[in-house]
């Protein structure tokens, strides 16, 4: 027959050589693997964000009024009614500092328990690190938080309230301590789904028990003093008193709560992923 | 690349699944209270059993998709797998391309794959036309660069150039799946792995696809083909593994292991007998004994070169003398198209009498007459005058023309589809130069 053409195809040092069975699972070969399906990753964040708000009037004008709504109502409720302290900041504002984190690691702690129950067709057509999936649904709503940042940062300039300068620093690292927290919860509750699909129904209850467990609607300082710490066991009780401290000057940075809170989100991540490695070799059987 | 080099090694493979223990039924109200209560916990000792095993659970229980599968493929081959429904080749490509793990045994896999279990992944209806290659591609495993390059040549082969910025939640679902096929058309894998994606689509873009997977293998990269059209397995590939109950049942050159599998009794195969005269069809004057497809020397012939030429021969017994009798056959292609009937016209016989006693009516099909693909025989027989008919046996027996792609058959040097029940060897003659010869002017 006719002679193969000249062209040499590229070849990206993805889908090499691979002994097939019996796999024990390393953390390092899963990061490389991560890494290799950089492309693929971003592909699928970028899907996720250009497919949310499809078709819709507002678009990501949702974005901003998701906090929105519940900051108008606690501010009547919690701030009005029952007059709860909030650290000597006028309350919309602060409710709607801890509402911004809060609101992004519940939608990406949604998004992605049911992640993988929702791609299930792709895990069984195709292989690609199933780890993408669950993280996709975390990095895909940053953008619906830096949105809602612009709501905060209008709302602060209302109130003529400036932030520090630490604000710079430390805002990145609280929002990087959410997405750990929002991908280890994830990457368990999702890997958990695929068996059992109570995680569904049951995840609602979990997200609002957490808000009342975190400081949304109410500060730190109401919490005694020695539960502090292990209320601190919630990384999101770090991340939003830090989000106060810094934007609204309520108070000194709660380094202590930071640094609990980051511990926990780092074990959060590690159980999750021993748990999401452990389960990745039935997915395709099983959902 | 060394032609000889192993490719895939597939060593004593097996994959267990659980199908579910049966659900209890309750009678009583009482029952299905106490059921009700209960089931929570069931349920999850039935969910968690999903993901595991042990050696106490019984044969009903799970069941083995595959069973110590073994086989190597070297480097350049074009492999298909055939067989019956759940006799394991889906669950083999899923393993080969690692969607899901086997429970025993290995397969080593060298180089870079591209598995096509479905065209189409991750498509999102909301993203147009444009986005959608990019996230396929990259689905896919094509790096963004090469998705920027090989981007018009994909919108090109697709035919839906001028619906690329249209979200694809309005193209047809003709045109979602030819945008599809041209992304994953478009892959340049060491090893290609395909299962079933040409059961989708209308048969023109099948045969499309059919011709670009040829163009693949004849390229020199390792193909493993899984489906159920026998005359592209044939085409395709030159080896082929019979699959049945999760083993393999036979693993050699394409021919032998079609013709095995449509003899393995799931088909109709090229010979059929009928030793009881009494339970044969007919009527009170001929009943059919045997219907046969072979070639001139007398080898039974499933699977048929298309350049040779074969007959088929009805055997039948005339249990009533002077009748004038007329055997006559009826092929069909496996589109259910009649591609031509033949009656028996042997000038001995014609317009005579026939005593009593066994005959055999033989059509000699020469060479070069029908196209590849599946052929079905109805094997018939009428009284001629007066008009009573004795037998019409539909699909007596089946047989499959095999094109080859050596270039000496009316295929030529097209290795894609070719329409027609018919594909005849024609003369073919081409004139060249300025002025156009006085014959074909004169018909202007």
């Amino acid at each position: 027959m006719e002679s193969a053409s000249s062209y040499v195809p590229e070849v990206p040092p993805f889908r090499q050589s691979g002994v097939i069975g019996a796999e024990s699972w390393r953390l390092t070969s899963k990061v490389a693997e991560l890494w290799q399906y950089r492309e693929l990753f971003y592909f699928l964040v970028w899907r996720d964000v250009k497919v949310r708000y499809a078709q819709s009037v507002m678009g990501v004008g949702w974005a901003t009024i998701q906090p929105l709504v519940p900051m108008i109502l606690f501010t009547i409720i919690f701030g009005r009614v029952a007059k709860i302290s909030s650290d000597g900041v006028p309350y919309a504002l602060f409710s709607l500092a801890g509402l911004v984190p809060w609101t992004y690691f519940s939608n990406a702690l949604n998004d992605s328990s049911g992640s993988l129950v929702k791609e299930v067709s792709m895990l069984s057509k195709i292989y690609f690190p199933r780890l993408i999936i669950p993280l996709t649904a975390v990095l895909g709503r940053l953008l619906d938080l830096a949105i809602s940042f612009v709501m905060l940062f209008v709302l602060m300039a209302w109130y003529q309230v400036m932030p520090t300068l630490s604000v710079v620093a430390l805002l990145p690292l609280l929002v990087l301590i959410a997405i750990v927290t929002a991908s280890g919860l994830g990457m368990w509750l999702s890997a958990l789904a695929v068996q059992y699909r109570d995680v569904r129904y049951a995840l609602p209850f979990a997200v609002q028990f957490l808000m009342y467990a975190a400081p949304v609607v109410y500060p730190t300082s109401l919490v005694p003093v020695r539960f502090r710490y292990f209320y601190a066991l919630n990384p999101l009780v770090g991340v939003i008193e830090g989000f106060r401290a810094t934007l609204l000057r309520s108070g000194p940075v709660p380094w202590d709560l930071i640094g609990i809170g980051s511990a926990s989100a780092v074990v959060m991540l590690w159980f999750g992923a021993v748990y999401f490695f452990g389960k990745e070799p039935v997915f395709a059987d099983v959902a | 690349m060394s032609m000889s080099h192993t490719t895939i090694t597939v060593d004593r493979l097996s994959k267990r699944y659980r199908i579910g223990a049966k659900q209890q039924r309750q009678d009583t109200l009482a029952g299905s209270v106490l059921d009700l209560i209960r089931r929570p916990m069931t349920n999850l000792r039935r969910l968690r059993s999903l993901t595991t095993f042990s050696d106490t659970d019984t044969e009903d229980d799970t069941i083995w998709a595959l069973r110590d599968v073994s086989f190597e493929i070297k480097s350049g081959e074009t492999v298909g797998i055939i067989g019956s429904n759940g006799a394991g080749k889906s669950t083999l490509l899923k393993i080969l391309s690692r969607i899901t793990q086997p429970s025993h045994g290995t397969a080593v896999v060298n180089g870079r794959v591209s598995s096509l279990l479905e065209v189409g992944t991750g498509f999102h209806a909301d993203l147009t036309g444009r986005e959608n290659v990019y996230l396929n591609g990259a689905i896919l495993g094509m790096t963004r660069n090469e998705i920027d390059r090989k981007f018009d040549d994909i919108v090109d082969f697709s035919d839906v150039a001028k619906f690329i910025d249209t979200p694809v939640k309005r193209y047809s679902s003709g045109m979602t799946l030819r945008l599809a096929f041209s992304v994953a058309a478009h892959l340049e894998p060491e090893i290609l792995m395909v299962d079933e994606v040409l059961a989708v689509g209308d048969i023109r873009f099948q045969k499309k696809c059919l011709s670009k997977m040829g163009d693949v293998a004849s390229e020199g990269r390792t193909v493993l083909y899984v489906a159920h059209n026998m005359p592209a397995i044939s085409r395709l590939c030159q080896r082929a593994i019979l699959m049945g109950n999760g083993q393999v049942v036979q693993d050699g050159p394409v021919h032998e292991v079609i013709s095995t599998y449509l003899n393995s009794g799931l088909g109709t195969s090229a010979m059929r007998e009928w030793p009881d005269l009494a339970q044969a069809p007919g009527g009170d004057v001929a009943r059919l004994c045997s219907v046969r497809v072979a070639y001139e020397d007398g080898d039974i012939a499933d699977t048929v070169d298309i350049r040779k030429s074969f007959q088929i021969a009805m055997e039948y017994e005339v249990v009533t003398s002077g009748y004038v009798l007329l055997p006559h056959l009826y092929i069909y292609n496996d589109e259910g198209v009649c591609a031509f009937g033949a009656q028996d016209l042997d000038p001995e016989w014609r317009g005579r009498k026939r005593p009593a006693g066994r005959y055999v009516s033989t059509v000699t099909i020469p060479g070069n007459l029908m196209s590849e693909g599946m052929f079905f025989v109805d094997a018939n027989m009428i009284v001629v005058e007066p008009f009573i008919f004795q037998y019409w046996s539909r699909s007596a027996v089946a047989f499959m023309i095999t094109d080859s792609l050596d270039g000496d058959s009316s295929r030529g040097d097209w290795t894609g589809h070719m329409p027609g029940v018919v594909r005849p060897m024609f003369k073919w003659t081409t004139q060249y130069g300025r002025r156009v010869p006085e014959k074909v002017a004169a018909v202007r």
